[in-house]
């Protein structure tokens, strides 16, 4: 196909040139050819008439008015070959780990996303050891799940640990908007944990231009469908998506959109969607899991609030916990069922007693609390706390749920917890027996 | 009207301007986008300016549009295609099905159409009107056997005149686009008719005549039968911010709801929920009739990654089919999950146009829009003694959780039952989680006005001695006072939460909801005569133990009365401290 090659910019802002040209596709790549021969990647976002709007991949700062734009007649694809492996990619494709470029298949990014009808419904349990997950909020495969946590949270260390615990076949991780050092630990946690081999990283860091970071979730999520449509279990990690959003809001902004709430674009939802839709379990095929974190100062922040309608459930992280309320895996129930008969029933009792004990909490403020049923849910909060809310404590499923039973039982009566005498009858641990808690003593 | 040409001036992501060539422009006709690959993108008028500048919303991705590719106005309306066939399928926003483009692409490419209903099937029709008789718009001309219905085949319902019939076919099989009449007017002109016709989804269809909905329909969910309920042909909406439950109450309703047609809006929402809807239904059977649910259901699966553009379409197509199959005489029950979504997809439109915009950036028409939608619900008379009703249940995600925003004052103005949820209750694991307190409903309960009255009374007293247990402690109020609030617990455990994963508790028919009701009456109205918070408590844990035991026993298995007898002595006697519970 010609490329044709158009001067006479129009106006460079911070992302965002337009430039008047002719027979140009909407999405379509283009180059910025620089004065001195160098190039930079575009792509056409807006057209009216013979104005043409592009996205600017390495940022307006530093184009001049006689910069020239080719359009490439193709769109925005990625490499995708198993070579890829144990690399590390720019959010514009290109590798930055010092080893040699890639001739490799390309494949389209942001594509459409796979009929319902091919979807499976999810129904494996990924086991994680983390107590809090694994008999709260069950993890599955193909599930798109974000963390919620402030910043400075070791929402990272907490991602990286699901990664690398579990059995996935690939690991994608895309960073939007990492510091240098959190870039370095998600390497080193991979190198570490052995993953290196079957990790592919897309990296944008805070110098870096922020097209480039919009860009990583696609990037890694089309060599991700790729994987998954070829038979593996792919998790991609996303960090951070709030960043992204906020990308998203300075481009929306720099084209003069009309604003929704808090200076989001319109399409916040459907933007995000997406994306986290391209998590999917395939019918004859493999598995995409998306694991994300979603910084934030409250849930209803539109960036977490929007999220949260999409995401099958959220991890909710706070004061380097994991807490119960506020964190939900909505496919739990399709695996928690098949896990221990116990399962179920205890995670509920367990939270609805963590429940009224909150309120007991409450109540503590104002000096009223000296019954000793109330004392006693106060003691089991504590306990709960310590024995499984720590995200970083290890424990099989198994050994977690006798845990539970134990602090049950370290605390209450019987007939207390609400559950059905049949289950109580079967897992209640005598007195002295506890197999994982060492009994403490009352005062 | 002469179809018009024209050609794309402006692509800005759905919106795209255009320039008509030749032809006029009708507001609301469908459009295609021919673009460089051959690929008809479909799309619909949503605004003309200065003559023959027209905005068009595209239902599919613009990508590798460009200016000057061609345009062909159809000039139709966006329309649903209805007729025998519907129910059981899934299909997206635009009813191009699901399973039927599954065989073409794995991924929903974009520009393809497949006919909504397959007509390649042979129905069984059977004449139900001769050669010489008098039609017009909604008589019926004879009937198929569809899944668990006798469909009736209708003269369309735009026809506005006196027809005579000229030619019927005889009893036999024929497909949906087979011509089964032909009718003519007084001026002779002859009109072909067939099983299967079109209606444009933004019009209403007209009611024949109209009733006001009073009979409650059963829900199978407790707290919704006894204290919230919906009648057959009103309006509920439910409202609540993410992870407080809707999800789980909305497949509840659609598996359980004692409608004859439920179809399923997902608009906007998550791909895996509605997969779980249309993979699990087939397998599940109605008890009522014996039959795959799927047989009663028809899904649009119009998921958050698809088109912004058909989201908004997806809701008015749930609709029509609804008022469709509402014309068959039956009582069709609409879940749209969610109208936020839906309205979102309006705000996207309506920012990229330009225009000035409400609170919270939505239209300024948005509240008028949700009060049409829900208008469409309601009874319809349709002759013979028979009735039809439409029942709609908005699923609404407000942002942040806050009540006040547009859409769910909107709709709370709109819709005749509000379920608000809340993320106290489902923190605190109970479920359903609909506020006890702030919930409401203008429509007749199964139970009695007073027995409604008597149970959101002792709720009121609990919540009040509940607040003030946590200002003076346990200590601070009277053995009387806490009587009362552990019955108004006891009744929020036993009757009001309902576990929806449970094959016996996930679903109560109104009798197992009236003997529960009496049963917590009757322990409720005990004089216990118990002294000190410790032996109040003590006693109310046992009541709560043995009355969630015989909540999950089926009412023929063995045991059943037995629990039942021993619980109503548990109250009587306080026989717990003898009796091994």
């Amino acid at each position: 196909m010609l490329q044709k090659t158009y001067e006479n910019i129009d106006s460079i802002g911070r992302a965002i040139l337009s430039i008047k040209a002719k027979g140009v596709h909407n999405k379509e790549l283009a180059e910025v050819i620089y004065p001195n021969g160098e190039k930079a990647f575009a792509q056409v976002i807006a057209l009216d008439g013979d104005q043409v709007t592009l996205q600017l991949f390495g940022g307006g700062f530093g184009v001049s008015t006689d910069c020239k734009i080719r359009f490439l007649g193709k769109p925005v694809q990625v490499g995708f070959s198993y070579d890829m492996l144990g690399r590390v990619y720019s959010g514009n494709g290109q590798p930055i780990d010092g080893g040699p470029e890639l001739l490799s298949d390309r494949v389209r990014v942001a594509g459409p996303s796979i009929n319902p009808v091919k979807r499976l419904i999810p129904k494996d349990m990924i086991r994680t050891g983390v107590p809090m997950i694994d008999v709260f909020n069950t993890l599955v495969r193909s599930q798109k799940i974000p963390i919620f946590a402030k910043a400075g949270e070791p929402y990272n260390r907490l991602l990286a640990n699901i990664a690398t615990q579990t059995d996935a076949d690939v690991i994608i991780i895309g960073g939007v908007g990492l510091k240098y050092d959190e870039f370095h630990y998600f390497r080193q946690r991979i190198e570490e944990a052995g993953s290196k081999n079957k990790t592919i990283m897309f990296i944008h860091t805070h110098r870096d231009s922020i097209v480039e970071g919009l860009m990583v979730p696609d990037l890694a999520l089309a060599v991700a469908e790729q994987f998954a449509l070829q038979g593996k279990n792919v998790f991609v990690l996303l960090s951070d998506m709030t960043q992204w959003s906020d990308y998203l809001r300075q481009v929306a902004n720099a084209q003069d959109q009309i604003p929704a709430n808090q200076g989001y674009p319109g399409d916040l939802y459907s933007q995000l969607a997406s994306r986290y839709e391209k998590a999917a379990d395939i019918e004859g095929a493999g598995s995409l899991t998306i694991l994300g974190v979603t910084t934030m100062d409250d849930v209803t922040h539109p960036v977490p609030d929007n999220t949260g309608y999409i995401t099958e459930g959220q991890f909710f992280m706070k004061d380097g916990y994991l807490e119960l309320f506020g964190s939900l895996s909505r496919l739990k129930q399709q695996v928690n069922d098949r896990t221990r008969p116990d399962h179920r029933s205890i995670m509920n009792a367990m939270a609805r007693l963590l429940s009224e004990a909150e309120e007991r909490v409450k109540a503590q403020k104002f000096g009223s609390v000296k019954d000793d049923y109330s004392l006693r849910l106060l003691e089991y909060r504590k306990t709960f706390q310590r024995e499984l809310m720590d995200p970083f404590r290890y424990l099989e499923l198994e050994d977690a749920l006798d845990l539970c039973w134990d602090i049950l039982a370290q605390h209450f009566k019987k007939e207390e917890v609400g559950l059905s005498s049949k289950l109580i009858e079967a897992y209640w641990p005598e007195k002295g027996k506890f197999k994982i808690l060492k009994e403490k003593t009352h005062e | 009207m002469q179809k018009a040409k024209g050609k794309v001036m402006s692509v800005n992501e759905s919106l795209v301007g255009a320039q008509t060539t030749e032809g006029a422009v009708m507001n609301g006709e469908v459009a295609y986008i021919i673009i460089e690959d051959g690929k008809r993108l479909k799309a619909e008028v949503i605004d003309v300016k200065d003559g023959n500048n027209v905005y068009l919303q595209v239902f599919e991705d613009t990508s590798w549009m460009k200016v000057g590719d061609p345009v062909q106005f159809t000039g139709l309306p966006l329309a649903v295609k209805l007729g025998p066939g519907i129910l059981g399928s899934v299909t997206d926003g635009l009813q191009n099905p699901l399973y039927e483009l599954g065989k073409i692409e794995w991924f929903l490419e974009r520009g393809l159409e497949v006919d909504p209903l397959d007509n390649t099937k042979k129905w069984h029709f059977t004449p139900r009107v001769d050669k010489g008789a008098t039609v017009t718009g909604g008589s019926v001309l004879g009937s198929v056997p569809e899944k668990l219905f006798e469909h009736k085949i209708f003269v369309p319902f735009s026809l506005q005149t006196s027809h005579t019939v000229e030619h019927i076919v005889a009893e036999g099989e024929y497909t949906v686009d087979e011509p089964i009449a032909v009718i003519k007017d007084s001026s002779g002109q002859r009109i072909e008719l067939k099983m299967a016709f079109e209606w444009p989804v933004k019009t209403s269809m007209p009611f024949k005549e109209r009733s006001v909905p009073v009979k409650p329909m059963p829900t199978g969910i407790r707290i919704l039968d006894a204290l919230f309920p919906i009648a057959y042909g009103g309006t509920a909406c439910n409202p609540g911010p993410f992870g407080a439950g809707k999800t789980v109450l909305q497949h509840s309703l659609a598996r359980h709801s004692q409608a004859d047609v439920v179809i399923i809006a997902a608009c906007g929402e998550r791909a895996g929920e509605a997969v779980e809807v249309f993979k699990d239904f087939p397998e599940l059977i109605d008890p009522r009739t014996g039959k795959s649910l799927m047989d009663r259901t028809y899904i649009v699966g119009n998921t958050s990654s698809m088109p912004v553009a058909a989201r908004e379409a997806s809701v008015y197509m749930a609709t029509t089919v609804g008022e469709y199959y509402r014309k068959q005489g039956l009582n069709v029950l609409i879940l749209a999950d969610s109208t936020s979504r839906w309205a979102q997809a309006l705000r996207e439109t309506s920012g990229r146009k330009e225009e000035i915009p409400g609170p919270e950036a939505f239209p300024m028409y948005i509240s008028t829009l949700i009060s049409a939608f829900y208008d469409r619900a309601g009874v319809e008379i349709l002759g013979d003694g028979q009735m039809g009703s439409l029942s709609i249940i908005g699923t609404v995600s407000p942002a942040g959780g806050n009540f006040d925003e547009p859409v769910t004052q909107a709709t709370l103005l709109s819709t005749g039952a509000f379920w608000g949820l809340s993320r106290a209750l489902s923190d605190a694991r109970k479920y359903p989680a609909i506020d006890r307190i702030d919930s409401n409903s203008k429509y007749p309960s199964l139970l009695e006005q007073e027995e409604v009255s008597y149970l959101l009374e002792l709720l009121r007293d609990g919540k009040t001695i509940a607040s003030n247990i946590i200002l003076m402690g346990e200590k601070g109020i009277t053995d009387e006072s806490y009587i009362r609030y552990q019955k108004a617990e006891l009744l929020d455990a036993v009757f009001l939460q309902q576990n929806s994963f449970h094959e016996v508790d996930g679903v109560t028919d109104p009798d197992r909801m009236r003997l529960m009701f009496n049963m917590v009456r009757e322990i409720i109205d005990a004089d216990v005569g118990l002294k000190g918070k410790e032996e109040i408590r003590s006693h109310f844990n046992f009541v709560r133990q043995a009355f969630l035991d015989w909540n999950y026993m089926r009412p023929d298995e063995e045991g059943f009365e037995k629990q039942k007898t021993k619980l109503l002595n548990l109250v009587k006697k306080r026989g717990h401290v003898a009796e091994n519970v």
